[in-house]
């Protein structure tokens, strides 16, 4: 079957290589035949990728050692679950992931604009299969998933057991599927450029979806990879600045900024440079992301060089940064803006002061992660920031952007007026003076910084819950509906401008929680005995009773040993929750290490015991002393040495697991000290409460609008094109007179 | 105002802002960061001084103490080795031959790794496959 899936692959990319000569063939010469020939490309690359990725699922699946990789990332006792997902835990395994994924998104791009942008997709075409041909190379002469092992082992090593979190198993297919879909606007763009189709109508409007897709996917993989390090690593933070965070969060906040500026291309035919250029330089930074965490190169600059990976994405990098800038120059008559902008106080500032924000968020994140390389390639030593660098500029940017998402929706297209102004924003200000007295007399203040975003936040509810408040209201006066039909009819009929704005109030929520859980968190590293108790914040931590457990597979086969404990948090003598926090060691494969001592030296992860709340979390994780466990250990493989070879394997494999269950048994009845972590964090919840909110604001926009809805959208296309060609603001169907608003507050 | 002059303004404001944050960064980046050495290169550490020490941990050499890890720090291609004693709690990820990166402080003979600077970089990433080499 590897012979298949690797012809597979060879296939892919000589198909691709095609397609990419007979889009530009077809599209330079006119050629019909040949743009459609070059489409059916895209779809057979899908077909061909789907193949090859589906043999090896199948191979995971069946456990079928003679694929190196399977050999490597997993094993019969992995559940099914993460061995279907361990596929994708390896280098070669994600890039096949990568290209599969572009395929698919490339095909369904292609197939819904086959009777559209006629000129535009060809060279769309080409791009994406320019992609395609570049990721099926790498597989299939620098990093096969296919590659066999002589020898076929009777076991593998298994998908380390960090990776067995069911967010971590769905956290990449989410990133590559947002790195994959924001290539799609990044080749249209190309598209665009190379034909001087540059206006909105002709590849913003097909491809906004996509990029909307692709923000909304590479946000949820953002967030599982939070999570995950909150519930799984230990360690209890949700972000570290770590480069590989950092590397998704680049094209995520470029994204954002080009979800928000082509409104303003799409209104008023403005931005156009911006907005290719932030689009062009999101797919660069999607290729990028995909380039840090596989070439080796965050290690060191040197570590490049020894990477297979590190030159052919340099390569790529260099072409698509080179190429987008002389697009950009070449095109930038084509790209002058209709109109220029009227005055700072309106909402096209808003949204440029937003994108300003976004972009230099993006910058100070760049830097950052790039400054180790860049210090080590001007002086030859490596330096290196830490997460206070990257506070000291992002916290303050947040601050901002968090404001300017309450003021967006609510200040007028093209110049806000004194009226405008006293209509929208008197109640969030006095909403937000409120809360400010409030919390100050709680305190607060004392954090300024936080203190600030809990202000932005109280603005952005305020200002948002007036427009949906209005909104409601206007529906029930026109129609006579009950409050919740009302706003439902008025979501579902603007899906873009509410889904925007439940989006900005999830990105508030979500701030609030950062804000909240990084300045008012208390932490404690505490070694404790049995009945020991220790005060965190405001409350008590009591070790109770050790635990131990031992967990066998389906097949009665020992997986793990957990060593844990019972801990009682208390506050005022009344005890708020009981947590479990344990320990997991799972087996090294190493044999020298002993019979019973493997058992303890393998792979650990800490299961956490989180009490999780809307007003704060109490969290703890224990680390036990193996060490007192040393002399059972020792003396257990001193016998099982001796007996090597003189048992049926089924005794010896039954006697092991008495042994292990002694040793488990004599923890609890001994419990020797154990290192406890415990916090005590406010709002914490709200993050991720907050994404929830966000990620169904995105999905609400997202959603493709029935018939009655396309009609109005093509009915508010036509005002705005009758009213630009007479020079007057554009006033079409979705203008909400009554609310006093201008269209069109919307993301997507 | 002229519209061009006006926006020249708004182009000059903006410039000089793009310009200053640039500046901020390079002068903030090169001040904040801290130099990160190797354990051949801590060979001639002084006492007292801090340093940010990467490698990988050393196979056989990490013991658990009272209130935290001991353990050895190796070149990432060398076997020049330095000796951490870190108090805390130490990620799920963290255990031999596991590129780590940890501030530490000379004292005596050994490195003592300053509370909850240790960072266990990512098992999933950036490791070369073992079974390559047994590749047919």
């Amino acid at each position: 079957m590897a012979t298949v899936g690797r012809a597979l692959l060879i296939i892919a990319l000589c198909v691709a290589l095609y397609g990419v000569v007979a889009s530009i063939y077809g599209a330079r010469l006119g050629r019909p035949a040949w743009v459609a020939s070059g489409r059916r490309a895209v779809y057979v690359v899908a077909a061909l990728c789907t193949g090859a990725f589906a043999i090896l699922e199948l191979a995971f699946l069946r456990s079928d050692f003679s694929f190196a990789t399977v050999a490597s990332h997993s094993s019969t006792t992995t559940p099914t679950f993460y061995k279907a997902a361990a596929a994708w835990s390896s280098q070669e395994g994600s890039l096949m992931l990568w290209v599969w994924l572009l395929s698919m998104w490339s095909s369904l791009v292609l197939f819904l604009t086959r009777r559209r942008l006629r000129r535009v997709a060809p060279y769309a075409t080409a791009v994406l299969l320019g992609f395609a041909a570049f990721f099926a190379a790498l597989l299939v002469f620098l990093e096969t998933p296919f590659g066999v092992l002589a020898a076929v082992p009777a076991e593998g090593n298994g998908l380390n057991p960090l990776l067995r979190h069911p967010s971590m198993m769905i956290h990449p297919p989410m990133l590559y599927s947002g790195y994959t879909l924001f290539a799609i606007p990044f080749a249209f763009a190309v598209g665009a450029l190379i034909t001087r189709q540059v206006g909105a109508a002709d590849w913003i409007r097909s491809t906004r979806r996509f990029a909307l897709g692709a923000w909304f996917f590479l946000g949820i993989g953002i967030l599982l990879g939070a999570r995950w390090s909150y519930a799984e690593l230990g360690w209890g933070g949700y972000w570290a600045w770590d480069p590989v965070e950092n590397a998704s969060l680049l094209p995520w906040l470029t994204g954002t900024a080009f979800l928000h500026s082509i409104m303003i291309q799409e209104k008023r035919g403005m931005l156009k440079i911006w907005n290719v250029s932030l689009v062009l330089a999101t797919g660069i930074l999607s290729i990028l992301g995909t380039f840090l965490v596989r070439s080796g190169i965050l290690d060191s600059i040197h570590a490049f060089g020894a990477s297979t990976l590190g030159v052919p994405f340099v390569i790529l990098i260099t072409i698509m940064i080179a190429g987008s800038i002389g697009l950009v120059v070449w095109r930038r008559e084509a790209l002058r803006s209709e109109h220029r902008l009227d005055s700072l106080l309106s909402r096209e500032a808003i949204f440029l002061a937003n994108n300003l924000v976004l972009v230099a968020m993006a910058f100070v994140v760049f830097w950052g992660t790039f400054w180790p390389l860049i210090a080590e390639a001007l002086t030859g030593d490596r330096r290196a920031l830490g997460p206070p660098w990257f506070d000291r500029y992002t916290v303050p940017l947040a601050l901002v952007l968090v404001l300017l998402s309450g003021v967006g929706p609510v200040i007028a297209w093209r110049r806000a007026t004194a009226s405008n102004a006293r209509r929208n924003f008197v109640v969030p200000l006095v909403a937000t003076l409120g809360m400010g007295v409030l919390l100050a007399a709680l305190g607060v203040a004392q954090r300024p910084l936080a203190f600030g975003m809990f202000l932005c936040g109280t603005f952005v509810l305020a200002s948002v819950g007036q427009e949906f408040w209005r909104g409601v209201g206007v529906r029930r006066a026109m129609t006579g509906e009950r409050p919740p039909a009302a706003l439902f009819s008025l979501v579902t009929r603007n899906r873009r401008r509410y889904g925007g704005y439940l989006v900005h109030v999830g990105m508030a929520v979500l701030f609030v929680g950062v804000a909240a859980s990084t300045a008012f968190n208390n932490a404690r590293d505490v070694r404790l005995d049995v009945g020991q108790r220790v005060a965190v914040g405001n409350d008590v931590f009591t070790y109770v009773k050790p635990t131990s457990r031992i967990s066998t597979t389906s097949d009665g086969r020992l997986e793990k040993i957990s060593l844990g404990s019972v801990v009682t948090v208390s506050r005022d003598g009344r005890t708020l929750s009981t947590l479990r926090p344990e320990r997991s060691y799972f087996p090294s494969r190493d044999a020298t290490l002993g019979p019973l001592g493997r058992f303890f030296e393998g792979e650990a992860t800490s299961e956490i015991g989180l009490k999780a709340g809307l007003r704060g979390d109490i969290w703890a994780a224990m680390t036990p002393d193996k060490q007192a466990l040393r002399p059972q250990i020792e003396e257990g493989d001193r016998v099982f040495a001796a007996a090597s070879g003189k048992l049926p394997d089924a005794v010896e494999a039954r006697l092991l697991g008495q042994a292990l269950r002694g040793i488990a048994d004599r923890y609890v009845a001994d419990p020797p000290p154990a290192t406890f972590r415990l916090i005590t964090s406010p709002l914490v919840t709200w993050i991720w409460l907050g994404a929830i909110i966000v990620f169904l604001g995105g999905l609400i926009a997202i959603w493709p609008g029935g018939r009655d809805a396309q009609r109005r959208t093509a009915r508010a296309r036509h005002a705005a094109r009758v009213a630009k060609e007479l020079g007057t603001p554009a006033r079409g169907p979705q203008t909400v007179s009554a609310t006093g608003s201008a269209p069109g507050a919307d993301l997507g | 105002m002229v519209p061009a002059r006006k926006r020249r303004i708004r182009l000059v404001v903006a410039l000089s802002a793009a310009v200053l944050l640039a500046v901020a960064l390079v002068y903030t980046s090169v001040n904040s960061s801290s130099k990160a050495v190797s354990p051949s290169q801590l060979v001639t550490a002084q006492v007292g001084q801090s340093y940010q020490l990467t490698g990988k941990v050393l196979d056989g050499s990490v013991q658990t103490t009272p209130d935290g890890v001991d353990f050895r720090v190796r070149d990432r291609d060398g076997s020049t080795s330095v000796p951490v004693s870190y108090t805390g709690v130490v990620s799920d990820a963290f255990r031999e031959d596991r590129e780590v990166i940890v501030n530490v402080r000379k004292e005596g003979s050994g490195f003592v790794g300053e509370h909850d600077s240790l960072i266990t970089k990512c098992p999933s990433k950036f490791t070369e496959d073992a079974t390559k080499s047994q590749k047919s």
